[in-house]
């Protein structure tokens, strides 16, 4: 007891100046958190900005920060000028992203549980063979796909846009899940096999809740490449179906003033994005910090 | 037993929390699947419809939205647009007709295209359609346009609107500064008045000349420049001629005149960035192609009956406009050629200008192509001010005999061969390198000059 109190004051001495410090540190982080965050806010934020100027506002240069604001791009995007209507590339959009992501997460969970789990053999040839589909330049298998497109009949067709990006996408969900996956605790799993629980309800009842987080950090990721992607989508498809960034570009003219309807359709288009990913935000964070810590 | 019971308890309740969503979002897919009719190709296809391929300048998004409540509903024709800017739109047309894949019955090609495509067999001519239609009066036509529309003796497309160049300028400015703008001025006089209006007013230049690259963007004005000062792309035996002393001397007063007097971040600026820094008031004169007069003109512009129009300045020749059309051209491959011209027919034709007049405005009609146009008295009175100087351009204008000395190919702003694209567009490049200072002309035109060469010898002989 009276060594006790004999060093608690030194003990006390010695952790006043650590915590102090350690608070200045988390304050001197979070400063910079937030400044990160309105460094990569800030593009978004001009965006914002311009897609409520009017046209003459938005292209002047240096530009215009007190402009007066109005909808016109927003009434523009929505067809007040042209009567095009932004619904049907958006449901286009809508189908190719959740039909792909679906078909990504149904084809990657059961292709990592065997690379991670109960690993096949030469798992890391499979791996690598997953990585390296990657390394192809995507626009190198453009013109053989154009070619297969126009000979099946499949272009201008949303399912081609499915298959496209279901397969573009598998290999970063196989590993990322399979990432997910090795943090499963295999004792978990062993005691249920124990229980007499077979394979699909294992994937299903004991896999599936463990990575939850994991699985809705794959399906934003998959579901944003998708939603984002435009190079495809340009060369195959045209009048039925056609996407939401495609139709972004449409705005674009060389003979005019254009830069607030762009932003008022970039603004719009982003916005499931954005819902999705703040819908899934929790699950976001403890998806993708899955891992980190061994 | 317990177990058992347990087991499809959590089973159900696993079933409750997993299936409700995995259902909507499955129904949904399909839904929307089923809302956005896609199912094959070429989903507006159908008998009474045609697919219309078009660049997005605003005389093509006024025809969208004209042509449901009047085309349509008069012929029952019911037309899908697909509109693209520029670059992507030519991508996609090439791709499409090359392949005569005909996703596209329609599209807009330019006179630059036109005769190429129709060489290699990807368009429908159009002659006898024209001749048929008496009520589309084809001999209205402006000749200029209609001869770059004409391959081996068959018109390959109709013209939208055309277009030549003329040197803008603010009237009122020039009168505070006592400036008298000539009444055909020569490149000279234009670089004098540039100097004279730079700074007229806070934060304007003298003159707005292209500076971006691209084969259709600073490549233009500048062609017409040399041309007038005596250069030339390739000679007649197609040697090049990019480090020509005439094509040297017209570069470096181009690339001077804008680095001395031009705009600000003239590299990046294209049509749309001169058309909004003349409106923004930000510079005193804009060389560039006559139809932006309609949006200089039109309703909400700052500028609007405060410009003045006269000829493309010239040097050595008598007059230096560009020619230009975006034109309507029908694919090969299309199962509906008859309603494919019924629609350019509309959409071309006189009764068009008319309604777009009544409706939107006359200085939003797409001009340029007819004679009758500048006939039409409320067009000429509302228009007075650019009607008669587009007029004079585009009845100037010479596209097999543009400069001082025979061509190998037509064009004025252009070489007309599919190379030409992509060798301008890389001149460019060096080119609005030297504009922003970071190379020389003379080590700009050095590197071009390579390009050209490589180019020529496709053609050199044969």
């Amino acid at each position: 007891m009276a060594t006790a109190t004999a060093t608690s004051p030194a003990a006390s001495g010695t952790s006043s100046p650590t915590t102090a410090r350690a608070r200045r540190n988390g304050r001197a982080l979070g400063i910079l958190a937030w400044l990160c965050g309105i460094v990569f806010f800030l593009p978004f934020g001009w965006m914002l900005l311009t897609s409520f100027h009017s046209e003459q506002d938005a292209g002047t240069n240096p530009p215009k920060l007190d402009a007066a604001l109005t909808l016109h791009g927003y009434r523009e995007f929505f067809g007040s000028g042209t009567g095009v209507s932004p619904w049907p590339p958006l449901i286009n959009s809508l189908t190719a992203s959740i039909a792909s992501t679906v078909l990504v997460l149904v084809l990657a969970t059961p292709a990592a549980y065997a690379l991670s789990v109960k690993p096949v053999r030469k798992w890391t040839d499979a791996m690598f063979f997953f990585l390296s589909t990657k390394m192809l330049p995507v626009v190198a298998g453009l013109l053989p796909v154009y070619l297969i497109a126009k000979n099946t009949g499949m272009l201008d067709n949303i399912w081609l846009l499915v298959i496209l990006y279901t397969s573009m996408n598998l290999p970063i969900a196989v590993w990322m899940m399979r990432s997910f996956l090795a943090d499963v605790p295999v004792a978990v799993l062993e005691a249920a096999s124990i229980d007499g629980a077979g394979l699909p309800t294992v994937l299903v009842r004991i896999v599936a809740p463990i990575v939850a987080p994991g699985i809705a950090a794959t399906a934003l990721i998959s579901f944003i490449f998708s939603w984002n992607e435009l190079l495809f989508a340009r060369v195959l498809t045209g009048v039925t179906a056609s996407t939401a960034p495609v139709f972004l570009t449409s705005f674009v003219t060389s003979q005019g003033l254009f830069l607030a309807k762009v932003c008022a359709a970039a603004v719009c288009i982003s916005l499931p994005v954005l819902a999705a990913g703040f819908a899934a935000q929790d699950k976001l964070v403890q998806g993708l910090s899955l891992g980190a810590v061994k | 037993m317990t177990s058992s019971t347990g087991s499809t308890g959590a089973a159900r309740r696993l079933r409750r929390r997993t299936l409700p969503p995995l259902a909507l979002a499955v129904s949904g897919m399909l839904l929307a699947a089923a809302c956005s009719g896609a199912g094959g190709a070429g989903g507006g296809s159908g008998k009474h419809s045609i697919n219309v391929l078009m660049v997005n300048n605003p005389q093509m998004v006024d025809l969208q939205k004209l042509t449901a409540a009047n085309f349509t509903k008069s012929t029952g024709i019911k037309v899908n647009f697909t509109v693209l800017p520029e670059d992507d739109v030519r991508d996609k047309i090439t791709q499409d007709f090359s392949s005569q894949a005909g996703q596209y019955d329609v599209a807009t090609i330019s006179n630059y295209e036109a005769p190429i495509f129709a060489k290699n067999n990807w368009l429908s001519p159009l002659t006898s359609q024209a001749k048929a239609d008496t009520a589309f009066d084809q001999s209205d036509i402006l000749p200029a346009m209609q001869q770059s529309l004409t391959y081996q003796g068959q018109l390959y497309a109709e013209p939208f609107y055309g277009e030549s160049s003329f040197l803008m300028y603010r009237k009122d400015v020039f009168a505070a500064k006592g400036l008298t703008m000539p009444a055909h001025p020569t490149w000279t006089q234009v670089a004098d008045l540039a100097a004279k209006a730079d700074g007229a007013q806070k934060d304007m230049k003298g003159i707005c000349l292209r500076g971006q690259p691209g084969w259709g963007e600073m490549i233009a004005p500048l062609t017409t420049v040399v041309n007038t000062m005596g250069g030339t792309w390739f000679d007649k035996d197609w040697t090049a001629q990019v480090d020509s002393p005439a094509f040297t001397k017209a570069t470096q007063f181009y690339v001077n005149l804008v680095r001395r007097h031009g705009e600000a971040g003239a590299a990046q600026s294209g049509f749309t960035e001169c058309l909004n820094d003349l409106e923004q008031s930000k510079v005193a004169m804009w060389y560039d192609a006559t139809s932006a007069a309609g949006s200089l003109e039109g309703s909400g512009s700052p500028v609007a009956g405060k410009i003045g129009y006269v000829p493309a300045p010239v040097d050595q020749t008598s007059n230096s406009g560009w020619l230009y059309t975006w034109a309507w051209g029908v694919q090969k491959a299309s199962s509906h050629q008859s309603d494919a011209w019924k629609f350019i027919s509309w959409a071309s034709g006189k009764g068009y200008e008319n309604l777009v007049g009544k409706q939107l405005g006359w200085s939003r009609v797409p001009a340029g192509k007819r004679a009758s146009t500048y006939t039409n008295p409320a067009y000429v009175k509302a228009s007075s001010a650019f009607a008669t100087p587009t007029l004079t351009a585009l009845k100037s204008v010479d596209p097999s005999n543009p400069g001082v000395q025979p061509r190998p190919a037509p064009g004025i702003q252009f070489v007309g061969i599919p190379e030409f694209t992509d060798l301008g567009t890389q001149v460019s490049q060096q080119l609005s390198s030297a504009i922003a200072g970071r190379t020389s002309v003379d080590s700009a035109l050095k590197a071009s000059q390579k390009l050209a060469e490589k180019v020529a010898k496709n053609y050199a002989g044969k």
